[in-house]
């Protein structure tokens, strides 16, 4: 194909060739940069948490008046929880990984003189945390029963000032260890919190999120060999089989009713459709760059079809002279998917530069990384296939055209 | 001569429908989406307390010890902790004081067709309610000798009191809340402020709390409190946040005039520097009085989803423009023939200008209507979202008159290119080829 003369007759069209590239510029950039963040959204979404998801539920109870009895009602609890068939595993957490419910942090240091906090780090409380969240021990041991100490009586310690009434072990997440200690063994390591009170880490796990994602390592974790109860602020989470989850925490909320009527139910859901509301946020985002995607691939489509309509309308001489000169409908065929095919091409590549400005943009207002170059084929791609599903429609009218028209005068 | 216009306008549209349905769905498309993220970036960004937001005052000092301090670029903590918020606030340097944090407690009805629940609550000091010009239903807000008595008083919200009274009159009725029984003196009219700016450390956007009482009152029952707490050193945080002075978790409010605070900025650094002489602060004063506008700002309380939409949609706007553009221009071309026939029969650039600005002005007009009607869809599928500001999300008359302009202004924009070019037609020419 002949690409002179295609280039010659858009020189006519300068303005309306030049808006066309420009759509198909702007589309191109926009296509590219809002599928790499749906990329970033669902990359999110599909961030391990480290827990047993599809096998846990949680349930969440307030007091309503005074809770003197608070330990004595939750060891009762664990108790009877525990014969509930079905149950698997019984704990007490304040947090969890992407919960909406809040967090915990803790500043750490690696020598207690140190000025600055190393790092920040989710600290994770509660008995018998890491059989029932199913997170994996990779190294060294979980606490043992004897370990646990009573959350207020930390607290009160903490604001006396008096130190042995504190823990001194710590259970860490492997990246968490890494980055503390690169290429080292993490296990019987110190680290400092507050003041230089050390913590001995005696185990690793492979993974526990925080329960908020954040830009500095959404990983490090750290857990305590604390004990919570309902009145402290933490809830009951269950293990149990994810066809049972339904039955169980139906059982485990009348349970806790009977055991104790004066208190609230708060929060009583599967884990998974907590993780689902703290994501929700990012799929809506995520539908509506895709719904975005969609609509502008429509515009662009529809605005070919338009232009590309009214050229063959104004070419039809010419499209007659050159059939009766001896041009195939091939050729015409050809002729107008070419045409499209160069104005693509100019307006991608302008697009490319575009997208990557857009992304230069988006990188200085929002937290997010560099467009990696395998994105920009996404755009190139999808925009020559709208163009040519585009111009066909046109392009088949002008091959249609009969030579005959050479000769009439409209 | 409008009137003219408009029909050859509405002539030369109806001959080529689809092009024009096209061009109208392009720009009511892009409209559409823009108005829907404008409107939510305009109600997420509105002033909570209109006419009184330049005079009420985040104060903000730095309690925190010597580690990580850098000069200059440090900024102090959010909140304060209980010994400063109770220092500052009975120095009463200000016209007006507030020390407050939000909270959660059980709300045991009298009616036993209802049951216990958990209700979002503020505990703070009398100054509240008049500060943030908050109205009142029935009854009234409590005063500071009140607070200083740790009376068992309480205000409610009109949707609380809807739910436990029926919305009437409740005032003198006995509540108990938390395991202590209150007496309702108050119930707050129609408040709804968004942001919610006083405490953004719970949430930015939505219902405000349910049940007020004194600070001191709370503290005395033993109130769960509920929101951010920030500790350093050997500070924790139990159940409660401690008295003692190693964690924040107190919002400090003041009302000035603003020519005062200059002044008010300057006691906050001489308290700073005194405590520092006391040994209770270790870092320079460090301070900060950010008025509600400025506060809302520095929190950076809309979120950066709902500004990314907003680019998004412009972005989407501007390809629908330039979609117009180009069918536009390619309709003006092809009537080349007609235009040139006008002209050579005396009409002027300007008018031909006109004519063809009216008709882009036109599908303006009609893909604003129909911008609109997707924008009341939109609006419709983002109060459907997860979000917490998604209930706000609803059009105003001030968006409905910016919609009509940006639809005109934008079509009237996207049509002067193309009428210009197609003015620049030689009648001569034009005839001669046909």
């Amino acid at each position: 194909m002949d690409i002179l003369p295609i280039l010659s007759t858009l020189r006519r069209h300068k303005v309306t060739s030049l808006l066309l590239i420009l759509q198909i510029a702007l589309t191109c950039a926009i296509v590219c940069n809002a599928v790499f963040l749906i990329g970033q959204r669902l990359r999110l979404m599909d961030l391990p948490s480290g827990v047993a998801e599809h096998e846990l539920v949680q349930v969440q109870l307030g007091y309503i008046g005074a809770s003197p009895d608070d330990k004595a009602q939750t060891a009762t609890d664990l108790a009877e929880l525990r014969q509930i068939p079905g149950v698997k595993q019984v704990a007490l957490a304040r947090y969890l990984p992407f919960t909406l419910d809040g967090s915990a942090n803790a500043g750490l240091k690696l020598d207690p003189q140190q000025q600055q906090n190393t790092l920040e780090a989710e600290t994770y409380f509660g008995p018998n945390l890491l059989p029932t969240l199913g997170t994996q021990l990779v190294a060294g041991r979980d606490f043992d029963p004897g370990e646990y100490l009573d959350f207020d009586a930390v607290v009160a310690a903490l604001n006396r000032g008096d130190l042995t009434g504190l823990p001194h072990t710590m259970i860490i997440t492997r990246p968490l260890a890494e980055r503390l200690w690169p290429g080292q063994d993490a296990l019987g390591k110190t680290i400092y919190v507050g003041n230089g009170i050390p913590f001995r880490v005696i185990g690793i796990v492979a993974h526990l999120a925080r329960p908020y994602i954040r830009q500095d390592g959404s990983e490090y974790s750290t857990i305590w060999p604390i004990r919570m109860t309902p009145a402290d602020g933490a809830s009951y989470v269950i293990r149990t089989a994810p066809q049972d989850r339904e039955a169980v925490l139906k059982a485990v909320v009348a349970k806790l009713r009977q055991l104790n009527p004066n208190r609230v139910v708060l929060k009583k859901r599967t884990y998974d459709d907590a993780r689902n509301d703290y994501f929700a946020t990012d799929r809506a985002m995520a539908g509506i760059l895709g719904g975005v995607i969609v609509a502008l691939l429509i515009v662009t489509a529809l605005g070919i079809v338009g232009l590309a309509s009214f050229w063959v309308a104004q070419r039809r001489r010419m499209i007659g002279v050159r059939r009766a000169l001896g041009a195939t409908r091939v050729d015409i065929l050809h002729y107008f998917q070419t045409e499209n095919f160069l104005l693509a091409t100019i307006g991608i590549a302008l697009g490319m530069v575009l997208a990557y400005g857009i992304n230069q943009f988006l990188m200085l207002h929002y937290e997010l990384p560099r467009l990696p170059a395998s994105y920009f084929p996404v755009g190139a791609i999808a925009l020559w296939l709208i163009g040519q599903l585009a111009v066909l429609g046109p392009a088949l009218r002008a091959a249609a055209v009969p030579p005959v028209v050479a000769t009439r005068s409209d | 001569m409008f009137s003219y216009y408009l029909d050859l306008a509405l002539r030369s549209l109806r001959r080529n429908i689809a092009l024009t349905a096209l061009m109208v769905l392009a720009v009511a498309l892009g409209i559409g989406a823009s108005m829907t993220t404008l409107t939510v970036l305009h109600v997420l960004s509105g002033d909570p307390v209109p006419g009184r937001s330049a005079q009420l005052y985040r104060a903000q000092i730095d309690p925190l010890d010597a580690s990580g301090y850098r000069p200059g670029q440090t900024q102090p903590p959010d909140q304060v902790t209980w010994i400063d918020g109770m220092n500052l606030l009975r120095e009463k340097r200000a016209e007006r004081q507030a020390l407050m944090t939000g909270g959660q407690v059980a709300v045991q009805p009298d009616n036993t067709m209802l049951d216990p629940f958990y209700e979002a609550a503020r505990y703070t000091t009398a100054d509240f309610f008049p500060m943030f010009g908050v109205p009142m239903e029935y009854g009234r807000a409590w005063n500071a000798a009140d607070d200083e008595a740790s009376a068992r008083v309480a205000v409610i919200s009109a949707a609380l009191n809807e739910r436990l009274f029926g919305g009437k009159d409740s005032t003198g009725q006995t509540l108990r809340l938390s395991g202590a029984a209150f007496r309702i003196i108050g119930v707050l009219g129609d408040w709804h402020p968004n942001p919610q700016f006083y405490d953004l450390s719970r949430k930015s956007y939505g219902q405000n709390e349910g049940v007020y009482v004194p600070l001191s009152t709370s503290q005395d029952v033993g109130m769960n409190q509920d929101g951010r707490v920030d500790c350093w050193g050997n500070g924790g945080s139990g159940k409660n946040p401690s008295h003692t002075g190693l964690c924040v978790w107190l919002q400090f409010w003041v009302q000035l005039d603003p020519s005062a605070a200059p002044a008010y900025k300057a006691f906050l650094v001489d308290y700073s520097a005194q405590q520092k002489a006391l040994g209770r602060f270790q870092r320079p004063p460090n301070v900060r009085l950010r008025n509600v506008i400025q506060w809302l700002d520095y929190n950076q309380v809309v979120p950066d989803d709902v500004r990314l939409q907003t680019w998004l949609a412009f972005g989407f706007l501007l390809v629908c423009l330039v979609n117009m553009m180009g069918l536009m221009l390619a309709k003006f071309m092809r009537r080349s023939g007609e235009l040139g026939v006008r002209r050579a029969l005396g009409a002027s650039r300007r008018a031909l200008f006109a004519q063809l600005l009216i008709e882009s002005g036109v599908i303006g007009l009609v893909g604003g209507v129909g911008g609109l009607l997707l924008a009341l869809l939109g609006l419709w599928l983002v109060r459907r979202q997860p979000a917490a500001y998604a209930a706000l999300a609803h059009l105003d008359l001030a968006m409905l008159v910016a919609t009509f302009l940006l639809a005109l202004g934008a079509s009237l924009l996207a049509g002067l290119l193309p009428a210009w070019r197609a003015c620049q037609i030689a009648p001569a020419l034009q005839l001669k080829t046909n």
